[in-house]
C-alpha cells in the first residue's frame, strides 16, 4: 500500500512525500514505516505507544480511529494511507 | 528571516476570504513549492471552518478534507506550504490558541486581520523547530509576486 508523508514529516522519511509498504493491516504498516524511518515514531506515537493527539491517519477516506478494527483493519496494496496532523486555531478571543 | 512568496491572485483570495466569511474566522490551505528562502506558494485552497460552535474566534479544518487537498496538492504537483485564517477584529498576530494547535512544522501560517468586515494586515508565521516540543512561530517577510 501507499503511505502519503506530510510536508512537515518528510525530513524524518528520507525526504520522501510517497512511501510503499507491504503490510496487510493499518498498524503493521505503521510499524514498518517507523521501522524503516525511525526518527519518524517520536513525531507519530507518544511515549504510551499510540497515535499522539494531533496526529490523523487515514486509510483512503477513513480516520483509521472509528474504523470497527482500528489499526488491526486489513488493507491491500491499492489502499492509501494518509497522515495528517490537525489544523486549528483562532484568536481564543471573545 | 525567510520569505513567503505569495502569488497576487492567492495573497487576493485569501484576503477576500476573510472579508466574506467575517464575523467568522476563515481558513484554508496554502499550495505551493520549497526554495532556499522559504515557501513558493501558487495556488490557496479554501477549507470549511468546522468550529461552527464558535466561529468567530477558533477555526479548524476537518481532517478529511485536509486528506482532500493534499490529493489536489498532489495532482498539481504542488506541496502543502502552509496554511491560513482570519482574525476577525483582531491582530494579525498569532495567539496562544493558535501555536497549541500548530503541528505544521516547517510550514507557514498566514494571518490576516479583517476589522469591521474589512481585511487590513497580513502577517505570515513559519512555524519552526525540529520537534513538537521546541517548536516557535518565526515572522517571515511576504514578498506578492505578480
Amino acid at each position: 500500500m501507499t503511505i502519503f508523508i506530510p510536508t512537515p514529516l518528510r525530513p524524518y522519511a528520507g525526504g520522501n512525500g510517497t512511501l510503499e509498504v507491504s503490510a496487510k493491516t493499518v498498524g503493521a504498516a505503521l510499524a514498518e514505516l517507523t521501522t524503516a524511518h525511525p526518527d519518524l515514531r517520536k513525531h507519530l506515537f507518544n511515549s504510551e505507544g499510540t497515535l499522539r493527539s494531533f496526529v490523523n491517519v487515514y486509510l483512503n477516506d477513513d480516520d483509521i480511529r472509528y474504523l470497527p478494527a482500528k489499526e488491526a483493519t486489513e488493507v491491500s496494496a491499492a489502499d492509501t494511507l494518509s497522515i495528517v496532523p490537525s489544523i486549528a486555531g483562532g484568536t481564543g478571543c471573545n | 528571516m525567510s520569505i513567503l512568496q505569495l502569488a497576487q491572485s492567492v495573497y487576493l483570495s485569501i484576503r477576500a476570504h476573510g472579508e466574506e466569511t467575517y464575523p467568522h474566522e476563515c481558513c484554508g490551505a496554502l499550495l505551493g513549492t520549497a526554495t532556499p528562502e522559504g515557501w513558493q506558494v501558487s495556488a490557496s485552497f479554501r477549507a470549511g471552518n468546522i468550529r461552527t460552535d464558535s466561529a468567530h474566534n477558533r477555526y479548524q479544518i476537518a481532517p478529511l478534507e485536509l486528506v482532500k487537498i493534499e490529493r489536489e496538492a498532489r495532482r498539481q504537483g504542488l506541496d502543502i506550504a502552509g496554511f491560513y485564517h482570519s482574525h476577525p477584529d483582531h491582530p494579525a498576530q498569532w495567539s496562544q490558541t493558535d501555536f497549541a494547535e500548530a503541528h505544521w512544522l516547517g510550514c507557514s501560517y498566514v494571518i490576516t486581520s479583517v476589522a469591521q468586515g474589512c481585511a487590513t494586515v497580513t502577517n505570515s508565521f513559519l512555524l519552526a523547530g525540529a520537534r513538537e516540543e521546541d517548536k516557535h512561530f518565526e515572522l517571515e517577510t511576504i514578498h506578492i509576486a505578480e
